[in-house]
C-alpha cells in the first residue's frame, strides 16, 4: 500500500515535538518517580515471609521472577501464595509464612521444576541443600525445654532431626539436679522449612525460620580463628612464647 | 455522540448479528479466564499460571514477552523455557495483530469498555485531552525502571497482572487499582486507561505493526456516514483516513497497529463497509 500513499504525511512542526516530547517525558517521570519509592520500600520482605526452596538472592529474585504463580499451583501442600497489592511482599511474588504451612520439602521439587525464568534456581540439586531460611530458638525464655520440660516437638518433627536441630544438654539451675535438652540449629543444615515453628506449641512460637540476612551474624573479613589458621599451616603461624626468666625476689 | 449505537444494524442484521464479534470477543475473554480458573477450581489443568507465563496442557510454555523484557532489563537472564515460551506468544501476536490481546485476551478491557458503554449511556462527553502516545513514553518508562533499579517496578501496580493474577490466586486489594482504572476512563479520559496509557498495550502495538490480518473497509464507497464505527472504536483515529482518505490517496485498509482487531466496527455497521482480511490478497487486488 505504500505506492498508495500521500506524498507529504502531516508534519509536526519543531516546536510541536518538543512539546510532545517534553510532555512524555516529564509525565512518564513523574509517574516512573513515584513507582520508583514505591518499588524500593516494599522491596524489603517481611520477616515472616519466606521465598520458595532455590529461590535467588531477593534482588535477583525481584528481577528474575515474572510473578506467573506456576510454583503455586505446582505446589502440592498450598504451601506458596502469590502477594498481593499492599501486602509486606512485593506484588505478584511467590512466598510462604512457616506458621502458616511450612515447606513440606517434596525430594521432586516441583516449584522449581515449574518456574520458567529460572527465579527459583534450577542449581538447587537436593532439597535437603535448600536455604529457604534458618530457624532461631528466637524466645529462650518461653521455650517449654528451657524449663525443663522434654517438649522436643521442634526437634522431632525436623526433616532433619538430630542434625539440622540437635538438643544441646544444659544444667537445670533451678532443680540444681536435673538437665534442660536446648534444642539447636545448626544453620549449614538446616533448610528453612519451617515445620519446627509450625509445630511449637506455644500461642506464638519459640522457634521461627528467618530469612538468613536476618537470622545470620557475619564474622569480619579480616578475622582470623588462631586454631583453624594452626590446623591449616600444621602448625603454630607465631613463633613459641618468650619464656622470659623468672625473678623472684630473693633472686638474684 | 449517540445514545443508540447500531442501531441500523441491529435492524438489519438482527440483535446477534450487530453482536456478533462482540459476544465472541467476550467468550473469549471469559473462555480465557476459565480454562486459567479451571485448574486451581476444579483440577482440570489446560492452562497453568497466568498470562505473565503459563503451561498449555503441560507441555507448550507461554510468556509473556514484555514481562521478559522488564525481566531482562532487572538484569535477569532467564531459563530457556520462559525464552521459548516469550517467542510463541510474540510469534502468535506478530501474526494475529498485536493489540488483538487487548481486545481478545486482556481481561481489563471488560472494565474499560464497561467504562466507555456506561460514558455512553450517561453521556459523559467531557475528556481531558491527553496524547495517545503518552503509553509509548509510559513503555519506555517500564523499560529503563528495571535497569536503574533492578526490579521490575512496573509489576507492582500493572493492573492487567493484578486483574488477571487476582482472578486466579486472590485480588487481596487489587480492586483498588481497577477501580481506579474504572473511574479514570468514565471520568477523566475515554478510551483513557487502553488508548493512551497502558504500556502492555503500546507493547504489542509494536509487536503486531506488520501483522497480516487487518480489518478493511473495502466498501467503504457504501459508507453512509453513521460515524457508528467511530463510536464503538477504541482507537477512532485508525478509521479516518481508510473511510474518507479515498480523496488523498489512502487505501481502505485499516494499517494502523492502533487498530485492536476488536471489529466491533464490522458489528454496528449497517452498510457492510468492512471485513476482515489479510494484507497479502488486498496487495494482489491492487495490481490487477
Amino acid at each position: 500500500m505504500a505506492a498508495k500513499k500521500p506524498q507529504a504525511p502531516r508534519k509536526t512542526s519543531r516546536r510541536q515535538f518538543i512539546t510532545d516530547v517534553g510532555r512524555g517525558v516529564c509525565g512518564s517521570s513523574l509517574l516512573g518517580l513515584g513507582l520508583a519509592t514505591y518499588s524500593k520500600q516494599s522491596q524489603s520482605l517481611a520477616a515472616q515471609c519466606l521465598r520458595p526452596p532455590g529461590a535467588l538472592t531477593e534482588e535477583e529474585f525481584l528481577a528474575a521472577c515474572v510473578r506467573c504463580g506456576l510454583c503455586v499451583e505446582a505446589c502440592p501442600y498450598d504451601t506458596l501464595k502469590l502477594g498481593k497489592i499492599f501486602e509486606p511482599v512485593t506484588t505478584g511474588t511467590p512466598y510462604f509464612d512457616a506458621n502458616v504451612i511450612p515447606c513440606e520439602m517434596c525430594e521432586d521439587i516441583p516449584c522449581q521444576t515449574a518456574c520458567p525464568t529460572g527465579a527459583i534456581s534450577p542449581e538447587l540439586k537436593s532439597i535437603d541443600d535448600a536455604q529457604m531460611g534458618l530457624a532461631v530458638l528466637i524466645d529462650r525464655e518461653n521455650c517449654l525445654n528451657t524449663q525443663g520440660l522434654r517438649c522436643d516437638i521442634c526437634h522431632r518433627v525436623c526433616p532433619l532431626i538430630d542434625e539440622a536441630i540437635t538438643l544441646e544438654i544444659e544444667r537445670n539451675t533451678r532443680t540444681g539436679f536435673h538437665a534442660m535438652f536446648i534444642p539447636t540449629v545448626h544453620s549449614e543444615l538446616c533448610t528453612g522449612c519451617g515445620k519446627c515453628e509450625h509445630a511449637c506449641p506455644l500461642e506464638e512460637a519459640a522457634i521461627k525460620v528467618l530469612p538468613l540476612e536476618i537470622a545470620k551474624g557475619e564474622l569480619g573479613h579480616h578475622y582470623r580463628l588462631g586454631w583453624i589458621e594452626k590446623n591449616q599451616a600444621g602448625g603454630s603461624l607465631i613463633d613459641e612464647v618468650l619464656d622470659l626468666p623468672d625473678r623472684l625476689p630473693g633472686t638474684k | 455522540m449517540k445514545a443508540s449505537v447500531g442501531q441500523e444494524a441491529i435492524d438489519k442484521k438482527g440483535w446477534l448479528g450487530a453482536h456478533k464479534f462482540l459476544l465472541l470477543r467476550r467468550v473469549s475473554q471469559l473462555g480465557i479466564l476459565a480454562l486459567f480458573l479451571m485448574g486451581p477450581l476444579y483440577d482440570i489443568w489446560i492452562l497453568k499460571g497466568n498470562l505473565s507465563s503459563s503451561v498449555l496442557l503441560d507441555t507448550i510454555p507461554m510468556t509473556d514477552p514484555f514481562m521478559l523484557l522488564q525481566s531482562l532489563s532487572a538484569g535477569h537472564t532467564p531459563e530457556l523455557t520462559a525464552i521459548i515460551g516469550a517467542l510463541i506468544v510474540f510469534s502468535f501476536y506478530f501474526i494475529f495483530g498485536g493489540r488483538v490481546f487487548c481486545s481478545w485476551v486482556c481481561p481489563v478491557n471488560l472494565i474499560t469498555d464497561s467504562a466507555h458503554w456506561l460514558r455512553r449511556k450517561l453521556k459523559i462527553r467531557a475528556s481531558t485531552k491527553l496524547s495517545r502516545k503518552t503509553r509509548f513514553w509510559v513503555l519506555a518508562m517500564t523499560l529503563i525502571l528495571p535497569f536503574i533499579l533492578g526490579t521490575m517496578a512496573w509489576e507492582l501496580i500493572n493492573p492487567v497482572s493484578i486483574f488477571h493474577r487476582g482472578v486466579i490466586f486472590g485480588m487481596g486489594l487489587g480492586w483498588v487499582v481497577l477501580v481506579g482504572i474504572f473511574l479514570f476512563d468514565l471520568m477523566l479520559v475515554e478510551h483513557g486507561w487502553c488508548g493512551h496509557i497502558c504500556p502492555l498495550g503500546a507493547f504489542y502495538n509494536i509487536v503486531g505493526r506488520y501483522s497480516p490480518i487487518k480489518v478493511s473497509a473495502y466498501q467503504r464507497d457504501k459508507c453512509d456516514k453513521c460515524m457508528d464505527c467511530f463510536t464503538v472504536c477504541p482507537e477512532p483515529q485508525v478509521l479516518k483516513m481508510p473511510l474518507f482518505g479515498e480523496g488523498k490517496g489512502y487505501g481502505p485498509m485499516i494499517e494502523s497497529a492502533d487498530c485492536t482487531n476488536c471489529v466491533r466496527c464490522i458489528d454496528v455497521c449497517s452498510q457492510d463497509v468492512f471485513k476482515i482480511t489479510t494484507r497479502l490478497p488486498i496487495m494482489a487486488e491492487v495490481k490487477q
